[in-house]
C-alpha cells in the first residue's frame, strides 16, 4: 500500500537531473533493492540519500530525463522518499515512479527551499507549503489504482486473483 | 488535421488509451528487472511470447559472475516461455529490431529509452521501465496517452563532411532537453524523404534526448526498399496535413559539424570551436552511430593512416560488423589500429569494454555525455563518426572537413 496524502520535510534539487545521477549505471546489476538506497543521488551529492527517509523531493524541471531505468524510481522509493514533485517529469520515470508505488507531482512550488513542510494529496490534487496551497490535476483513476496498491506487482496480483 | 500518432493509435492527441503491443523487447540490463517483477506478480504464463524479444547488449558478454549470474536467469526464462531470444553479439536491441522485426504502423515498446529509434519505420515505439514490461508480458497490452506532435520540418542537403548526427545534435539543441516532452516528433518537409533509414535511425534515436516519447518518419519508397531488404512488406503512410503543436525548421545546407559538450546533450559548439582538444579515446559505436554506413565513413577518413589515440568501434549489430568485414571496412579499421569490439553497447553506459578514467577526455558517437556515464569523473563530447575519425587521426578534436 502506498499513502497517496502525507507530508514531509522537503529536499530540493536542480533541474534536469537525469536517471544516472539518480543511480549510477555501475550501481544496476543486483536484485538487491535496498542496495540503490545507499547510493541514490551519489555523483550528485553524497550526503543527500541520508535525508531522504521521509522526505518529500522536490526538483527542478524535467526531472528523470535520460535513461529508462527503473531502478532510480525503486532507489528513491527504497531511501524512504514519500512523494516526487517537479514543474515536469521525463515520461518514462513518470511511469516507473507510479509502478514502483511512489507518487509523483506535476506542481511548480516556488517558495519551497530545503526543510520547509510539504503536505500532499494525491487524490485531491493538492500541496501546501508554508500556507500557500498549489493545485495540480489529479492522476487519472487508473493510476492512483496503481500507486494505491502499492505499485505494479500488487495491482497484477490483485487483477489476476480477481 | 491527423498526426501520425494518432493514425497508429487510433486516437486523438491527450487520450489515454489501453492498447495491444505488436512488438515488446528488453535487454539484459531492464530484461533481469522485469523478470524479477514478472516472477513476484506470479503470472500462470506471457500472454503473446511471440511478440516478446529478449536482446543481449548492454553488458554483453558478461563482465563478472555476478552478471553472468543474472544473465543465465534471464535465458532460462526466454527458453521456457519460447519467447525469441538472442544472445551475446546479436546487437544492440533497437538495431536488431530495426532488421526486419518491425513494421510501419505497429506498436513497440522497448524497456529501454531509446525505443524511439524504430520510429524510423513508421512504426509508434516508445520506452518504458522493467515493471511496465512485466505488465506487458503479463497481458499483452499496455496503457498509453496520444502524444501531441512536434514537427521538424527538413530543407536543403548535407555537405560533405556533415551528417546526420550533426543534424541530431542540432535539432536537440534547439529542442533543448526539454523542449519535446511527452510529445512525439515527426521529421517531415520537403527534404525527409531523401533521408536514408541509417539516417532517420539516427534523428529518431536522439527524439528522447528532448524528452519525446518518439521520433517518426513516414513510411515511404526508402522505408518500403530497406524493409525489402528483409522481406517485411510495408504500408506506405501519407501525411495527412498534421496539426503540430510546435515547429522547428532546419536547412540541411546550413549545418556544420559539431560536437555536444560536457555534460549535456543540448549544449553544442562547432567543432571548429573545440579544435585542439587533446582526447584520451575515441568511440565509434552505440545506437545512434555503430551502423555499417557509420563505420565505413570512418574507415574512408582512417584509411591510410594510424590514430593517434586509442579507438574502440563497436558494431551495431552482428548485421552490421558481417558487412563491415565482407567490404573490407573493418580491415580498413584494424590497419588504422582500431580496436573492434563485440556487437553491442561496448562502453556507452560505463559497464565495461572501454570505461574511461577519471580525469580522461573522450569523443563519442553515442547519444548522451551525462556526468560519470562512461566513466567516473571523466568527460565527453558526442560527435558525428566523421568528426570521431578525424579527431583519431591527429589525437585531438579535427574538424572532419580538413580531413577529406
Ligand atoms: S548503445 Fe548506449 S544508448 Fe544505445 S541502448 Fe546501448 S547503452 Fe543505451
Amino acid at each position: 500500500m502506498t499513502a497517496l496524502k502525507g507530508s514531509g520535510p522537503a529536499v530540493c534539487i536542480g533541474e534536469d537531473i537525469d536517471t544516472d545521477l539518480v543511480i549510477a549505471g555501475r550501481y544496476l546489476r543486483t536484485k538487491d533493492w535496498n542496495f540503490w538506497a545507499e547510493h541514490v543521488f551519489e555523483d550528485l551529492d553524497p550526503g543527500l540519500a541520508k535525508r531522504l527517509k521521509g522526505a518529500v523531493l522536490v526538483a527542478g524541471k524535467n526531472m528523470g530525463c535520460g535513461s529508462s531505468r527503473e531502478q532510480a524510481a525503486r532507489a528513491l522509493h527504497e531511501a524512504g522518499v514519500l512523494a516526487v514533485i517537479a514543474p515536469s517529469f521525463a515520461r518514462i520515470f513518470f511511469r516507473n515512479c507510479i509502478n514502483v508505488g511512489l507518487p509523483v507531482l506535476e506542481c511548480e512550488l516556488p517558495g519551497c527551499h530545503d526543510g520547509m513542510t510539504v503536505l500532499f494529496d494525491c487524490t485531491e490534487g493538492w500541496i501546501e507549503v508554508d500556507k500557500a496551497r498549489y493545485i495540480f490535476r489529479p492522476l487519472s483513476s487508473g493510476m492512483q489504482e496503481i500507486l494505491s496498491t502499492g505499485g505494479l506487482i500488487e495491482y497484477w496480483k490483485r487483477r489476476l486473483n480477481r | 488535421m491527423t498526426t501520425l500518432s494518432e493514425k497508429i493509435l487510433g486516437a486523438q492527441a491527450g487520450t489515454y488509451i489501453d492498447r495491444h503491443v505488436d512488438r515488446a523487447f528488453c535487454h539484459d540490463g531492464t530484461g533481469i528487472q522485469a523478470k524479477i517483477i514478472y516472477d513476484a506478480i506470479g503470472a500462470p504464463g506471457i500472454a503473446c511470447p511471440d511478440s516478446v524479444y529478449i536482446i543481449y547488449d548492454h553488458i554483453a558478454p558478461a563482465n563478472n559472475s555476478q552478471t553472468a549470474e543474472l544473465q543465465a536467469e534471464l535465458r532460462a526464462l526466454a527458453r521456457e516461455y519460447g519467447v525469441h531470444f538472442l544472445d551475446i553479439g546479436s546487437g544492440i536491441c533497437h538495431q536488431v529490431m530495426a532488421e526486419g522485426r518491425v513494421a510501419p504502423g505497429e506498436v513497440v515498446i522497448g524497456a529501454d529509452s531509446h525505443s524511439c529509434t524504430l520510429g524510423a519505420l513508421g512504426a509508434f515505439a516508445t520506452g518504458v521501465g522493467a515493471s511496465d514490461m512485466a505488465g506487458i508480458w503479463v497481458s499483452g497490452e499496455t496503457w498509453l496517452r496520444v502524444p501531441d506532435s512536434v514537427g521538424i520540418h527538413f530543407s536543403g542537403s548535407l555537405s560533405a563532411g556533415i551528417e546526420w548526427k550533426d543534424a541530431a545534435l542540432s535539432y536537440i539543441a534547439e529542442l533543448g532537453m526539454d523542449g519535446a516532452t511527452y510529445a512525439a516528433i515527426e521529421f517531415t518537409g520537403e527534404s525527409a524523404s531523401s533521408v536514408p533509414m541509417e539516417g532517420r535511425l539516427t534523428l529518431c534515436n536522439m527524439a528522447v534526448e528532448a524528452g519525446a516519447k518518439t521520433g517518426l518518419f513516414y513510411a515511404d519508397k526508402e522505408t518500403e526498399q530497406y524493409l525489402a531488404g528483409y522481406s517485411v512488406t510495408c504500408q506506405l503512410q501519407v501525411p495527412d496535413k498534421p496539426d503540430y503543436v510546435k515547429d522547428c525548421y532546419q536547412d540541411l545546407s546550413d549545418l556544420e559539424p559539431v560536437c555536444a559538450v560536457p555534460h549535456r546533450v543540448d549544449t553544442i559548439k562547432p567543432v571548429s570551436d573545440l579544435a585542439g582538444t587533446s582526447l584520451d579515446q575515441v568511440f565509434i559505436g552505440t545506437c545512434t552511430n555503430g551502423r555499417f554506413e557509420d563505420m565505413a565513413r570512418a574507415a574512408r577518413l582512417l584509411k591510410g593512416h594510424r590514430v593517434k589515440v586509442r579507438t574502440i568501434v563497436v558494431p551495431a549489430s552482428e548485421h552490421d560488423y558481417l558487412k563491415a568485414v565482407n567490404t573490407g571496412v573493418a580491415a580498413d579499421l584494424i590497419k588504422a589500429g582500431c580496436t573492434i569490439g563485440a556487437p553491442g553497447c561496448g562502453p556507452c553506459l560505463g559497464a565495461h569494454m572501454g570505461v574511461l578514467g577519471r580525469g580522461e577526455v573522450a569523443l563519442s558517437t553515442a547519444n548522451r555525455n551525462f556526468k560519470n556515464r562512461m566513466g567516473v569523473g571523466a568527460s565527453y563530447y558526442l560527435c558525428s563518426p566523421s568528426t570521431a575519425a578525424a579527431s583519431a587521426i591527429y589525437g585531438e578534436i579535427t574538424d572532419p572537413r580538413e580531413v577529406i
